[in-house]
Order: structure tokens, then sequence, then C-alpha cells
């Protein structure tokens, strides 16, 4: 690709980089330089992701005591490279371990806005699935894909170390399912 | 001269005034276990006004008991405080018992305070891990994890879960303790109470714990009871007084045990207490099996009871892990609860969040804040 | 006995005692038992009695303060501690329907703040006095008190 043809390439606004990155794509897409670069990519992004993969610290309710003690001794989920990190802006999944009430909802709305793509949302427990044992309440949401897209669902009430791990392991399988569709430069 | 143009720099600086600023810690925040959100108002480095929030849990849970029949409640009580389980479920099924005026059997009594008790530890084990990453040690985060499931596995024991047991019933508890529970409940405390030094060593040699955790989060004895704070927090400041000594519920009347006081009234010394809380249970475990194997095998442990209970009103409280909890029952002789409420310790402790912070620096407010030991599901409710 | 002196430990029998002397009608001490007190308080006596207890009987600590909405009237329960014997007196005050207002406690008790707030802001009880009446668990856009009896939720008759 010669740069030359791009001269605000250094500094552009978002316009003009938007046009810029649009007329590059369609440039590889017709030229199924694209395609062939997905596949060899795919796989590296892939793995690179799936065994690091960066909750959210962030404790709501009953699951949060097993999603601590999963990264304990005992289950020690850091060896699929699982780190809970304080910063949203660190962190590729939003794990969402407790009931919502309104009051917390437009909080989560802008944690999930504020994770970087590409991002997943894992629910824990019943809580966050349906509403769980607080499902006549006045104040609780019944059920996190009422306002998020919820990549992954973990039963329980509240759920093992065990199967929080084994959630997890299923994220790792729709990591790889996301990065074989073919992703590069969308984001 | 040297001397002199610090005087003068001082005397410019006294002169100059800095902004105040409100840093909001919350609801998403390290320091913050569970949710919950508390302002701050900065002068440079120190706190000068602080204004905790709450509510970010709330689900009605007193209304929703009264939607619900009085069996159906217990599990709903285990979810209060999920740290410390037992502990709400158990003083759910008190105050039932009190308001239909039965007393349990004796067996129960013994078997509820042992299970109390692991909550007790499992809770603080969980308190002390939460202050090892906050205060910059992850080794004593994995050491108190460590240990914490050898106490789940005797929840698994005694009752199949580990956390949300539901193991009370109105009238006594669930079942049995089981064999494997028997035989392993004093491996457990013994090699806990070992393994529990090698922990306090790891945080009293280390000068970071002890540093910051001394003298912050002063407060007078007067202080501290007028604003209500309770449990280990309280008697980090030299009040004497433990429920289950003063005003003892099941059988622990019967139990010789110790209530740790410190008078010092800064963040260490409510870690003193709690870790001596910890050595104390234990000796109440040991104590209690050793009645509930006196009292044999085939003794009852759960009395049949009916399923409404006639109007009246009723009180009861016992020691949380974090301080007294209380519940109070309104019953209109139907089946279910005509209003439940339930006193939560933290609800009032992290009311007096601005007395406790207030004057110290915005670092210290992890250290001071974990000694409250947040556990915002009973908080909120 | 002297109603004005400065007991630490009171008796079940003393607080009954001093409360009926002291107070007369406006205090009905129902019942008693091992370390608790029971009593019926009118609602205009409540912080002249709660000011006794706490300066007088040395009740220092303020556990919950409760409300019940009993349909016909509003109910506030306050339960009230002393360190020295493990002793609770539970205060009852009826608040008519029309008139939801009683006096705060929490310039006695600070603990009492917190509970006084939540009281308000899910039945409408009105604490006067009170430094900050504002919204605690709830989010702000509430305009229903949902611990009513009025407020049904789902599947409630």
């Amino acid at each position: 690709m010669d740069m030359s043809l791009y001269p605000h390439a250094v500094a552009m606004s978002a316009e003009e980089f938007t046009t810029w990155s649009s007329a590059m794509i369609n440039d590889l897409l017709s030229a199924g330089t694209k395609k062939t670069v997905d596949k060899l990519t795919g796989p590296i992004w892939s793995w690179a992701m799936k065994n690091s993969m960066h909750p959210l610290h962030w404790g709501l309710a009953c699951c949060a005591l097993e999603m601590a003690a999963a990264s304990a001794p005992r289950f020690d989920a850091e060896r699929y490279g699982m780190i809970y990190r304080s910063s949203p802006r660190q962190t590729d999944i939003l794990l969402v371990n407790g009931w919502i009430s309104k009051k917390i909802r437009p909080e989560i709305r802008r944690l999930y806005e504020q994770i970087p793509n590409p991002k997943w949302v894992v629910a824990m427990g019943e809580c966050a699935i349906s509403g769980g044992p607080w499902y006549d309440s006045y104040n609780t949401v019944q059920g996190l894909d009422q306002i998020l897209p919820v990549d992954v669902y973990i039963p329980g009430c509240p759920a093992r170390p065990d199967a929080m791990i084994d959630g997890f392991m299923l994220l790792q399988k729709k990591i790889d399912d996301y990065f074989a569709r073919g992703v590069f430069l969308e984001d | 001269m040297m001397e002199r143009d610090l005087m003068d720099i001082r005397a410019e600086t006294d002169e100059l005034t800095t902004d105040k600023m409100w840093v909001i810690m919350g609801p998403q925040h390290p320091f913050s276990h569970g949710l919950w959100t508390l302002k701050v108002e900065l002068d440079g480095e120190i706190i000068t006004d602080a204004e905790p929030i709450v509510g970010y849990l709330h689900r009605g849970w007193e209304k929703e008991c009264e939607n619900r029949p009085y069996a159906k409640i217990v599990p709903m009580a285990d979810r209060l405080c999920y740290a410390a389980s037992m502990t709400y479920s158990h003083l759910y099924c008190m105050t039932v018992e009190k308001a239909l005026d039965i007393e349990v059997p004796e067996k129960a009594q013994y078997i509820r305070v042992v299970s109390d008790e692991i909550c007790r530890i499992s809770s603080h084990l969980m308190w002390l891990a939460a202050v090892g990453t906050d205060l910059g040690n992850f080794t004593v985060f994995l050491w108190c994890m460590r240990e914490r499931e050898y106490w789940m596995d005797l929840f698994v024991r005694l009752c199949g879960a580990r956390m949300t047991t539901n193991y009370p019933r109105i009238g006594g508890v669930r079942n049995d303790i089981t064999d494997l529970f028997d035989r392993d409940v004093d491996r457990c405390t013994e090699h806990f109470e070992k393994s529990l030094w090698d922990i306090i060593t790891l945080i009293d040699d280390s000068s970071i714990f002890v540093s910051r955790m001394k003298g912050t989060g002063i407060l007078t004895r007067e202080q501290c009871v007028n604003l209500g704070i309770t449990g280990p927090a309280m008697r980090g400041n030299g009040v004497d007084f433990d429920i289950r000594r003063d005003d003892p519920y099941e059988t622990y009347g019967k139990i010789d045990f110790e209530v740790p006081v410190m008078n010092d009234g800064d963040s260490y010394s409510r870690y003193m207490v709690r870790v001596e809380e910890l050595f104390q249970s234990c000796r109440i475990i040991k104590q209690a099996m050793q009645k509930i194997r006196a009292i044999g095998k085939n003794a009852p442990y759960r009395l049949k009871v009916p399923t409404n209970v006639p109007a009246c009103t009723a009180m009861c409280r016992l020691e949380d892990p974090r301080g007294e909890s209380l519940m109070y029952l309104v019953a209109d002789g139907s089946g279910k609860p005509y209003r439940l409420k339930v006193r939560s310790p933290i609800f009032t402790n992290v009311s007096a969040s601005k007395p406790l912070v207030v004057g110290s620096r915005i670092a210290d407010v992890p250290a001071i804040m974990a000694m409250i030991d947040m556990c915002l599901g009973e908080t909120d409710r | 006995m002297d109603t004005n002196a400065v007991y630490q430990k009171p008796s079940e029998d003393e607080i009954k005692t001093l409360l009926s002397e002291k107070f007369g009608d406006s205090v009905q001490v129902t019942k008693t038992e091992t370390r608790r007190v029971y009593a019926i308080v009118k609602r205009e006596s409540i912080h002249k009695v709660c000011e006794y207890i706490h300066d007088n009987l040395t009740f220092e600590h303020i556990s919950t303060v409760i409300g019940v909405d009993m349909v016909s009237n509003m109910r506030v329960v306050y339960h009230i501690n002393n360190y020295f014997n493990g002793c609770v007196i539970e205060l009852t005050v009826d608040v008519p329907n029309e008139d939801l207002h009683i006096a705060s406690i929490s310039d006695i008790w600070v603990g009492g703040n917190w509970h006084e707030r939540e009281t308000w802001e899910l039945f409408g009880i009105f604490f006067d006095g009170h430094p900050k009446l504002e919204r605690l668990l709830t989010p702000d856009t509430y305009e229903f008190y949902p611990f009513r009896k009025s407020y049904k939720m789902r599947g409630q008759e």
C-alpha cells in the first residue's frame, strides 16, 4: 500500500479516517487480501485473546465471593489467563454476578460502553440470568439480557467456582468462532 | 539563609488557598467490595467531607417477604449476607420461633452455634483476604482463601452447599450432623489454629500493613457508640459488649469463651479484635462439638411447627460477624409475615463513614473502610 | 425512685417504674421479660422519652427505627440498647394516617439517622428535625412508597 496516496495518514479527523479506512478495506476486499489476512491472523488473535481473558473486577453479590474463590488456590482460574482488572478500559469481559437494581442499571450500561471492542458479557448466577429469587421485586431488572447482549450464561445460585470456570471455557470457544469469522480491520 | 527561604515559602503558601474537589469512589472501584459509593471532598490529600451512597443492590427484600410463606423465606435470608449466610437464616428462624413461642431441641441449638461460628470464621477470612488485596499484599489473599476453602468444605459435609446453605429450619435444622462432618470438624479447627499464625505473622511483620492501619480511622468510645457502630469495629473502640455473652441466645450461655476488646480505636485494633475472634470461634466450635457428641446420635434435631404464626410481634437479635443483627416480625395469624424488618449492622456502620474518614488522607480510605467489612446484600436489602 | 438520677444498669422493673413515674400517661409499659422492656409511647412525647432514656438510663445505642403500615395507622418502633447490661427497650408509637409526622431522634443517637431516612423513603413517615431527609436506597425518580400496604407487588393479592 502506498501511503503517499493518503497524505493525511499521520493526523486526520475522524471523518477522514472513516473514508480512508473504508476505502482501504474496499481495496483489500476487492483484491481478496482481507480474506487471506483473516485466515492467517485469526488464529493468532483468538489464541492471544482467549488465553488472556481480563474480566472486570466487579463484585455485585453472592456470586462475587465464588468469583473470588475461583481465582484462589483451590480452583485457580488464573491458569486460563483470567486476571481481574479494575478499570473497564483494560478489560474485555463484563462479568455480572448479582441482581441488577434499577439504581445500578445506568452504571452497568456505562461500564459496558467503556470496555473497548471486542467485548463479551457473562451473566453469572440466577439473578443476572432471570432475576432469580427476586422475581416479584419492584426494584430489580429481571435479567441482564434486558439491557445488554449476553454471551454466556452461568447458572447456579450461587454458581460454583468450577461452574464459573466451565462458563469461561465456553466463552473461549465463542472467542474462537468470533475470530474465525474474520474481523481484521473492523474495530 | 536556607532557613529564611523556607520560612518565606511557608508564609507565601499560607496565603494560597487550594480548591476543594469532590472525588467519587464507586460504585465500581477496587476499594469498594460490592456496590457502594463514597463521595469524598479533598483539600489536597486530606479528606474534608465525605458522603456514602448505598442502595445499588436494593431489591425490596422486606416487601418480598410479605409475599412468601414463612418456610420459603429461609433461603432468601441466606442471600442477605452472603459472606456469612447462615447467620441471617438462623436469625430469621429464631425470630419466627420466638413468635411461635417454641424452644428448639438442644442438639439443634448446638448445631446452630457450630455453623454460626464456621460462618464467622469464613466471613472473617474473606474480610482478611480483602484487606490483603486492598493494602497491597496478594499473598494474604491467597492464604486466606486457601484456608477458607476448608471451612467451605465443612459446610458441604454438613448440608451439601458451599455458601448459601439453606440449612436452618423453623424449629431446628434440616439434617443431623453427618459422620464426615463429625470427623473433619476437629481436624479443620486444629489445622486452622496453626495456619492462622502464618497469616498473622505475615501481616504483623509487614511494616506496610501496620503503618497503614495504626493510627488511622480513630474514633472515641462515645462517638463510636453514638454513631451506632456495632460488632468488631465497636469492640476495637473499647466497648465491651457482645450479644453472644451479654444477651445470650441459643446455647452461647453454656459455652466458655472470651470477648476480645481493644481500646486504641484505630484500624489496627479493629483488625486485632477480628483476628482474636477467629481463635475464639475455634474454641467455641470445639466445645460445642463435644456437647453434640455427648447428646448422642438419636436425639431430636427438629420440631414440627405450624405453618401459621399467631398475631403478635417478635424481636430477636444475634451477633453477626459484622455486628448486631436484629429482626422484627409482625405476624397477623396468616401463613405470611405481615412485616419483617432486618436491621443490618453494615447499614449503620457505613452511615458513620464520614467521621471515620474525615481528616485522614485519601490513600488511607481503603485501610479504614476495610475495617467496616462491607457486605452490600444486607445493607441494601 | 429518683427520676432525675442517672442509672447505669437499670433493671427491667426499675425501667418500668421510672418511665411510668416520670411520664405518667404518655408511656405505658406493656410487658417486661429478661432484658426486654416493651412500651407504648404517645407520639407527642417520643423525643422527651428518648432523651430521658439516653441521658438518665444510659441507653447509648439505638438499634433500629422501624416503620410498620397497620393500614388504619402507621407505626414506628424503636429498639434501644444498653451496653452495660444488654437490656433492650422497645418503644412503639402510633402515627395517624392523616398526619404522618413524628419527631426525629437522630439528634440524640446519630445512629438513627439512616434508619429514619429509610423509613421516610419506604413508608412516607416524616421525621421532623431530621438533618437530611433524602432518598437513600431507591432511585431518585421513585414517586411512590413501596412498603406501604397499598402498594401491591406482582402476585400479591
